[in-house]
């Protein structure tokens, strides 16, 4: 069966099953390994990709669900505005430490400075609660999501 | 042509086997076992004879009850421990007048009440269809039942009062899909079993499809009432809910609902599905049980305190499928909004899914939901399902930390 | 994440266990040593790596520099979110006079040359890293700089001494001439090894003690990093292992047809107690094993619960142990003692739960073999591959990758051992992962502990009487036999054999109860994690109990102490220590010395009352003596203590029927960022003290620091973890 998937502007023609979540498109087929595996069942965030700017977990997201629509992945999210504001913030607050988390948390802060440009701590805490950081880097991701904001204006 | 057949449409798939005249006694019998195996489906045979952990009908899954539990039984065709004995007369007095070879009483779980409309050459199909299968070999665990309903014999009173022992008859003054789906959701699809009331004697009362509770899942009200039940769904949505287990706005199936379709409906014709859908259309409105709730909730500045600290759990372990506004994400199954379990103020089915989680299996692949009781303490599950009433169901009242504990 | 095997702590341990690790160092690390002197031959790996990459100075087997200039770095350590690339390259660069930004990077291959000669093999563990690499490594790139500098003054004919190097350049002081570190490889690696190598003295450091921008963070923030997982082999297949849920069972039937009959599985294979299905893409794999529907022989643990483990700890705790401290007489104190508290702890199961689930890509042919992974141990992963497959080691390359978090998992190479035996059966290269369920499932546990302790306090508020004996299994005799002491293993007592306290009677005992149905294995802060948790919550409840403020109380027993001291009052003063706080509200504290590091940490907490715990604020003042990075210093204790404070509140690992019952994070809970407290981490500078280790130092100090902050605000004194589940509604 084959199904058309748009994935950072390039459309590929993928003959994989119906329900083959698009996590293991970008990793295994496609060689877009920056978007993790940590736990398969929407708990941990590891996979997070954009379709059509909404954070989604690729884990969950079967190709037929998928067909038709945008997809971002972590490769190319540094040619949105947000995206590059928030990988600068990273560097700068040095977020970072084993980094098997961080595209998730990085697509999760970007798609929400994309919604809402000067967040709360309220609204960092709800949009990013769904990702897990196993090596605790949640002090330095409120800062730099908090940094990525003040430079928006 | 199709006035030939148009009187009769619904029970004429039941004759076919004896009527046409194949070239080969094979054909016939694949033939039958094909419909056997629609059948079978269509009376949801697997929900409850599937092995827990398996994908073989060899029973052993219990079922938890008022008086005790049963184990469901082994349907595939071995001779000691499954049904390769039954003749086909036997077979016919099991499933219409529940009673199992050697004179043993069946209990209620098994639906031989709804059972008892089929038509014998539909039974016998679905005898077919399970004599074709693999024989296993496997022994549920015994009942345990507390006296006196550890007595069968006793089968024979309750089946005095509740089991009226007779076919199907079809309406002349209704049209002929209403009969076929009359046929379909009470003889074979069973669904009154679970959705109307039971009385005191663990029959079924006389407000049919009113909703019930049974172990510890809400069947809701399917009446044509429109808040109670399903009088503001349209035909779409319940085609859809039935066939696929979601429905646009309406919400999801799931726990036993989920495995009625898993199971039974996904695998029915889109017609037979509208006939049924035609039939529920028709049920006299009984305005019992929860009421839905559409649209989204009011202001969060209302809610309780433990629905606000609900919100926060909600965002951690839940968003992620269903989205902060419900409306699912990765997959349509995920959504939330309009659903009848999210403004039930009981939330039983919350707590259920809360509890033990749900899965089913759908054409883009299975979806599901693990549950959440390890991992969170009764108070912050009861938090999450009181955030969730408040939010998505306008129900503010919040859940007991007791429905989480075992 | 482990103890440190052969270090020593001054002081602190009898001398007869000196004697005895002392031996096992040296027994098998003459060699090692000499892997570590600067300027030695190279070993033969490494040259044909200068083959390969063009090197033609390469003066240790850590530094390589080619014509063109480019310097790179051969990194021992894993890089596993610690920094220790960034750290290890600033030891380097420090004394090898270059900028980090000119520096390339490169994980060693499993190699003698590359063994950390402290732990006696190649290993990143133990928060240890950086302390046995601050002279030795200083060292390597002070003996590179020494022979440049000799290649340049050779060059010019002027002596050395009137010659400096400089961000990559060699400068003559008498003249405008220089030449940079390319164009002097050449030449220097003609140059005698210095027999005598002079090190920068502290006032000099122009990188050690800053905080330079992490060189492993640029890769991590836009995908490109390659962690094990990632790795991508032409012809490469994926395959999905699932090992018996029940430890010691095994396979006795499977599918087979189903699982190849689904689309992208390429193949079915198995092991007396795993199977594994592959396929063209993890997907196939996954669904192809669930069509193989694998049936097990679950063997004789299959009835075990934790239950049952825990009643037999407890029997066994009944009995006296293995004495590993004995000062004067515990038992006649504790009778003389005004107040006595008998106490029971308990320490769940833990898993390590690592983002990255475990994972090993292999190709092994007729001569040789290649394993992609990312381990803490190459050595280790090398030779499990040569077992399993029959193959010499030498013939083995083990590419070592990033971890996606290691917490002690990557210390052991079973896993490694698992893929070998399975990739043996392929002709191609094929990835082998670990589901998060099978990763949860069939983890090696941290130990369950079951500790027993009493201690007395006399009228003026002094300690009489102290007796300890914990119960649990010895990771050390199963990962490193020599490491027991005469059945002592010396982790599971470590934080509890040497307090920061003055206990004149102190009696600590070990009994050892191995659990049949569990493997165990290190986990971030190891024996501190547990015996920290034990003393200070004992601690605090006699300070309470004396109705002793509980700062005021440590501080008296630890006046000998004045590191102790120093980062008490930081924190207390960091804090706010007693000053008035919500209701609901407490403050915690806990000190302790682990890892050659002292910290005190003070947590402040706030129980709702629904019983809700919220995370409120904590404050780690640390003094780990000379700070090499002190934003890395920073950012591990702000990670140990999300760790630490994780599992205090919710993780526990328990069996049913002999199977684990966590599955994946919905009900092995994970922090998360509504959760996780802000955390301030105040450094004590004490340059001159030696170099403690720090990336386990924040886990330690967690839980108690927790507990005590919720018996403050509760009065509700916890003794086992996780806490969570402990506070309901109904009882707060
Ligand atoms: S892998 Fe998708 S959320 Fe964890
Ligand atoms: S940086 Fe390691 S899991 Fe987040």
């Amino acid at each position: 069966m084959g199904f058309d998937l748009k994935i950072n502007g390039v459309v590929r023609n993928l003959d994989v099953p119906p329900d083959m979540p698009v996590l293991w498109i970008l990793r295994d087929l496609l060689g877009l390994t920056g978007t993790k595996y940590g736990c398969g069942v929407a708990q941990c965030g590891a996979c997070t990709v954009h379709l059509d700017g909404e954070p989604v977990r690729s884990c969950l997201l079967t190709v037929s669900a998928a067909a038709g629509h945008d997809i971002t992945t972590i490769e190319a999210i540094a040619q949105t505005e947000a995206g590059a504001k928030v990988q600068q913030a990273w560097l700068d607050e040095e977020v970072i430490q084993c980094g098997y988390c961080q595209s998730g948390q990085i697509m999760a802060a970007t798609a929400l400075l994309q919604h809402i440009p000067n967040p709360t701590d309220a609204d960092i805490d709800e949009a990013m609660a769904g990702n897990i950081c196993r090596c605790g880097t949640y002090v330095r991701i409120r800062k730099a999501i908090r940094k990525a904001a003040t430079h928006e204006t | 042509m199709k006035s030939f057949f148009h009187l009769k449409h619904f029970l004429m798939r039941s004759v076919v086997a004896t009527i046409c005249c194949w070239s080969s006694v094979a054909a016939a019998e694949t033939q039958l076992i094909k419909r056997g195996e629609y059948l079978f489906h269509a009376a949801d045979c697997a929900a409850c004879h599937v092995a827990p952990e398996s994908n073989k009908l060899t029973g052993g899954r219990p079922f938890t009850l008022p008086f005790g539990t049963i184990f469901a039984v082994n349907i595939t065709p071995d001779k000691q421990t499954g049904i390769g004995n039954y003749t086909d007369k036997e077979w016919l007095k099991m499933m219409h007048e529940g009673v199992g070879k050697g004179g043993r009483h069946l209990y209620p779980v098994m639906p031989y009440t709804a059972y008892t409309l089929m038509t014998d050459a539909d039974a016998l199909a679905i005898k077919a269809y399970l004599f074709s299968l693999k024989p296993e070999k496997a022994l549920p665990p015994p009942n345990t039942l507390n006296f006196p309903f550890n007595q069968r014999w006793g089968m024979v009173f309750w089946n005095w009062l509740n089991n009226p022992n007779k076919r199907f008859q079809p309406d002349s003054t209704q049209s002929e899909q209403w009969n076929r789906g009359a046929y379909l959701t009470e003889a074979l699809g069973h669904c009154s079993q679970c959705h109307t009331p039971r009385t005191i004697t663990y029959g079924l009362s006389s407000k049919a499809y009113a909703g019930a509770l049974q172990m510890g899942w809400r069947a809701y009200n399917l009446t044509s009432e429109r808040q109670h039940g399903l009088g503001s769904w349209t035909d779409d949505q319940l085609i859809s809910y039935l066939a696929t287990g979601k429905a646009h706005g309406k919400g999801v199936a799931s726990g036993p609902m989920a495995e009625a379709v898993e199971h039974g409906l996904r695998y029915m014709t889109h017609e037979d599905i509208a006939a049924m859908v035609a039939y529920l259309r028709s049920l006299p409105p009984v305005a019992e049980g929860p009421t839905v709730q559409d649209g989204q909730s009011g202001s969060e500045s209302t809610f309780s305190v433990v629905s606000r600290r609900g919100k926060k759990l909600f965002v951690q372990a839940c968003a992620g499928c269903h989205l902060p506004d419900g409306r699912g994400r990765q997959s349509e199954w995920g959504a939330l909004e309009g659903a009848h379990s999210v403004s039930d103020p009981a939330g039983d089915n919350l707590v259920q899914v809360l509890r033990s989680g749900t899965s089913l299996e759908t054409g883009q692949g299975k979806v599901f939901m693990p549950g959440f009781m390890k991992g969170y303490t009764p108070e912050e599950l009861a938090a999450i399902s009181s955030y969730v009433l408040s939010h998505f169901g306008r129900t503010h009242e919040d859940i007991k930390p007791a429905a989480f504990k075992n | 994440m482990k103890p440190r095997k052969n270090k020593v702590q001054k002081g602190f341990l009898p001398s007869s266990r000196r004697a005895l690790l002392g031996a096992a160092v040296s027994a098998g690390s003459g060699f090692l040593l000499s892997a570590f002197l600067p300027g030695l031959p190279l070993l033969k790996a490494s040259k044909a790596q200068d083959a390969a990459t063009g090197a033609i100075f390469s003066p240790n087997a850590f530094i390589r520099i080619d014509a063109q200039g480019k310097v790179t770095f051969i990194i021992r350590y894993a890089e596993m979110g610690q920094g220790i690339y960034t750290g290890i390259s600033m030891l380097l660069a420090e004394e090898l006079d270059l900028e980090l930004d000119q520096v390339f990077l490169e994980a060693a291959p499993a190699d003698l040359a590359y063994v950390d000669s402290v732990a006696g093999e190649e290993e990143t563990g133990g928060s240890s890293s950086t302390r046995d690499s601050w002279i030795p490594l200083r060292e390597a790139g002070a003996a590179a700089r020494m022979m440049l500098i000799a290649a340049a003054a050779h060059h010019w004919g002027v002596t050395e001494d009137t010659c400096q190097a400089r961000n990559g350049r060699v400068f003559h002081r008498d003249s405008p001439r220089s030449l940079s570190y390319g164009e002097l490889a050449e030449a220097a690696a003609h140059q005698a090894v210095p027999v005598k190598v002079s090190l920068k003295s502290p006032a000099d450091f122009k990188l050690i003690g800053t905080n330079p921008r992490r060189l492993d963070t640029k890769a991590k923030i836009d995908g490109s990093a390659r962690f094990g997982i990632d790795v991508q082999i032409t012809g490469m297949k994926i395959g999905r292992i699932m090992a018996c849920p029940v430890k010691g069972g095994r396979l006795t039937g499977y599918d087979r047809i189903a699982a190849l009959a689904v689309l992208g599985v390429v193949d079915v294979i198995t092991l007396p107690d795993a199977i594994a299905v592959i396929g063209n893409h993890m997907w196939a794999a996954i669904k192809g094993l669930e069509a193989a529907n694998p049936r097990w022989d679950y063997g004789s643990n299959a009835v075990t619960s934790t239950n049952d483990i825990v009643a037999r700890m407890k029997k066994a705790s009944e009995q006296s142990g293995v004495q590993a401290v004995k000062n004067g007489n515990a038992e006649a104190a504790l009778k003389q003692a005004d107040i006595r508290i008998d106490a029971v702890y308990e320490l769940p199961f833990l898993a390590h739960a690592a983002l990255e689930p475990i994972n090993t890509t292999l190709h092994i042919r007729q001569d040789g073999a290649d394993v992609w992974v990312g381990t803490q141990v190459p050595g280790r992963a090398r030779q499990e591959v040569a077992d399993a497959t029959g193959l010499p080691p030498e013939s083995i390359s083990v590419h070592n990758h990033l971890i996606g978090g290691g917490f002690g998992r990557r210390l052991d190479s079973n896993s490694i051992g698992q893929a070998a035996r399975f990739a043996k059966q392929v002709p191609y290269p094929v990835k082998l992962i670990w589901t998060r369920e099978e990763d949860i499932t069939q983890d090696q546990f941290r130990p369950f502990y079951y500790d027993r302790i009493s201690a007395g306090l006399t009228r003026d508020g002094a300690i009489s009487g102290w007796h300890h004996r914990t119960t649990g299994s010895a990771v050390t005799a199963r990962w490193y036999p020599e490491g027991m002491q005469k059945g002592l293993d010396p982790d599971a007592v470590e934080g509890a054999a040497q307090t920061p306290y003055a206990l004149p009677d102190q009696l600590v005992e070990f009994v050892r109860d191995e659990p049949d149905a569990v493997t165990t294995l290190w986990w971030r802060g190891v024996g501190p994690t547990h015996n920290v948790f034990v003393v200070e919550s004992m601690i605090d409840e006699l300070a309470h109990q004396a109705g002793h403020d509980p700062l005021a109380f440590r501080k008296k027993l630890a006046a000998h102490q004045p590191r102790a001291l120093k980062v008490l009052e930081e924190a207390a003063k960091q804090s706010g220590w007693g000053k008035v706080l919500p209701p609901g509200h407490g403050m915690g504290i806990a000190l302790h010395y682990s890892f050659q590091t002292w910290a005190a940490t003070v947590l402040e907490v706030a129980v709702e009352q629904s019983g809700q715990i919220r995370l409120v604020h904590v404050h780690t003042a640390v003094d780990c003596g000379p700070v090499v990075f002190p934003d890395g210093v920073v950012a591990q204790i702000q990670g140990g203590l999300i760790f630490g404070l994780t599992m205090a509140l919710y993780n526990e690992i328990t069996l049913k029927d002999g199977r684990v019952e966590q599955t994946n994070f919905h009900n092995y809970r994970m922090m998360r960022l509504n959760e996780a407290p802000d955390i301030s981490v105040h450094i004590v500078p004490d340059p001159d003290a030696e170099i403690g280790g720090i990336g386990e130092v924040g886990t330690v100090a967690a839980a108690p620091a927790l507990a005590n902050a919720l018996f403050a605000a509760t009065g509700k004194r916890l003794r086992r973890i996780p806490f969570a589940k402990q506070f309901g509604g109904e009882k707060a």
